[in-house]
């Protein structure tokens, strides 16, 4: 009896959250690019998400045909000390964003597959906790670049 | 008449003096810190991103902005690197009289053929120094810098922690600024300025 209340409960919670909107439906990307460095050495990729939803969300990595590793990654100055540690997660708050940026939050994409050059165009699969996706293109940079250089970015 | 060619010389003469003693008695008024004399002049013996075997004393002349990193170094470095690069430009011709020393702190793997192309997606006026790990060691503690390497990953990639500081050195090889990363571009060009419109020697 109690296992089926149980299952029951269960079959219930699975069944709202169903029908419930995903983290990726609620999430909009912009100012999405990778800074191209040479000789086929690790680039960071950034990115701003936008949560639209009641709930926050998190990203939790991302994919690329091109790439054949990406990983979450933050950069940190303690006591005048450079780092770089991987993180799991970055959340993106509800009605809010997380803006993935130099020196903080970025995507280390390694082993490209062919030479990434400036101007390409590079779809990138975004993954959530939840375990939905977003497709987004990332537009290559030149090394020293600033920022996402094309889109309106507020300056 | 005779006096008058006597003494106008000889008034330009004092002069002279008197604003080259301005010069040299009177600290810059630089806006970011301030190391003149707390920090030794530029000094290391490693190779530069053509292979060649370099000094300190290579660079004299020229106003150098000496910075630690690593080309396996996806964020942090680029951006330093690309943020030095909009100041250069800022600088407009001066800049010639700059260099950026981009020095390795990962010299297992930046090879000065690596350096080379790393460096030059930056700024031509940005040299990349590479060597022994002693040396570097030995350039590193000399400016109170550090860095050490953090575990790796199973495919063999690690990353190197390390100083984010940029030393800055006048033409005459001393140590005159200490900036972050963070510091303001304002301050640094106008840092750059004096150091560079000051005894423009070469």
């Amino acid at each position: 009896m109690k296992t089926i209340t149980l299952s029951l409960l269960l079959g219930g919670l699975l069944f709202a959250g169903a029908s419930h909107a995903t983290a990726a439906d609620h999430v909009h990307a912009s100012h999405a690019w990778i800074r191209v460095l040479p000789s086929g050495l690790p680039a960071g990729g950034y990115v701003t998400l936008q949560n639209d939803g009641d709930q926050p969300v998190a990203l939790s990595g991302a994919s690329s045909t091109r790439y054949a590793d990406v990983m979450l990654h933050h950069s940190s100055v303690e006591g005048g000390m450079s780092r770089m540690t991987m993180v799991d997660t970055v959340t993106v708050p509800a009605h809010g964003k997380a803006v993935l940026a130099p020196a903080g939050y970025h995507l280390m994409l390694m082993q490209a597959s062919t030479p990434v050059k400036p101007g390409d165009s590079i779809p990138m699969t975004l993954e959530f906790t939840d375990g939905s996706t977003l497709v987004t293109r990332f537009v290559a940079r030149p090394a020293n670049a600033i920022d996402a250089g094309d889109e309106p970015s507020g300056h | 008449m005779k006096l008058r060619r006597i003494f106008f010389p000889a008034l330009l003469l004092v002069a002279g003096l008197l604003l080259a003693g301005c010069h040299s008695n009177e600290p810059l008024p630089l806006r970011l810190t301030n190391i003149s004399g707390h920090m030794p002049d530029l000094d290391f013996k490693l190779t530069d991103d053509l292979g060649k075997s370099v000094t300190g004393a290579d660079y004299r002349g020229k106003v150098t902005l000496l910075y630690f990193g690593y080309t396996h170094c996806p964020d942090v470095c680029p951006l330093t690197l690309a943020q030095l690069h909009v100041v250069m430009q800022r600088l407009g011709p001066l800049a010639d009289g700059a260099r950026i020393l981009f020095v390795s702190v990962d010299p297992a793997r930046d090879t000065p053929a690596v350096m080379h192309a790393y460096v030059n997606a930056f700024d031509p006026r940005a040299v990349g120094l590479t060597g022994d790990a002693r040396a570097i060691e030995a350039l590193s503690k000399r400016y109170r810098s550090a860095f050490s390497r953090e575990p790796g990953s199973a495919d063999g990639n690690y990353e190197v922690s390390h100083s984010s500081a940029i030393y800055v050195f006048d033409r005459a090889g001393k140590a005159r600024v200490l900036a972050t990363p963070s510091a303001s571009q304002d301050d640094l060009v106008h840092d750059l300025h004096l150091l560079l419109d000051t005894g423009a020697a070469r």
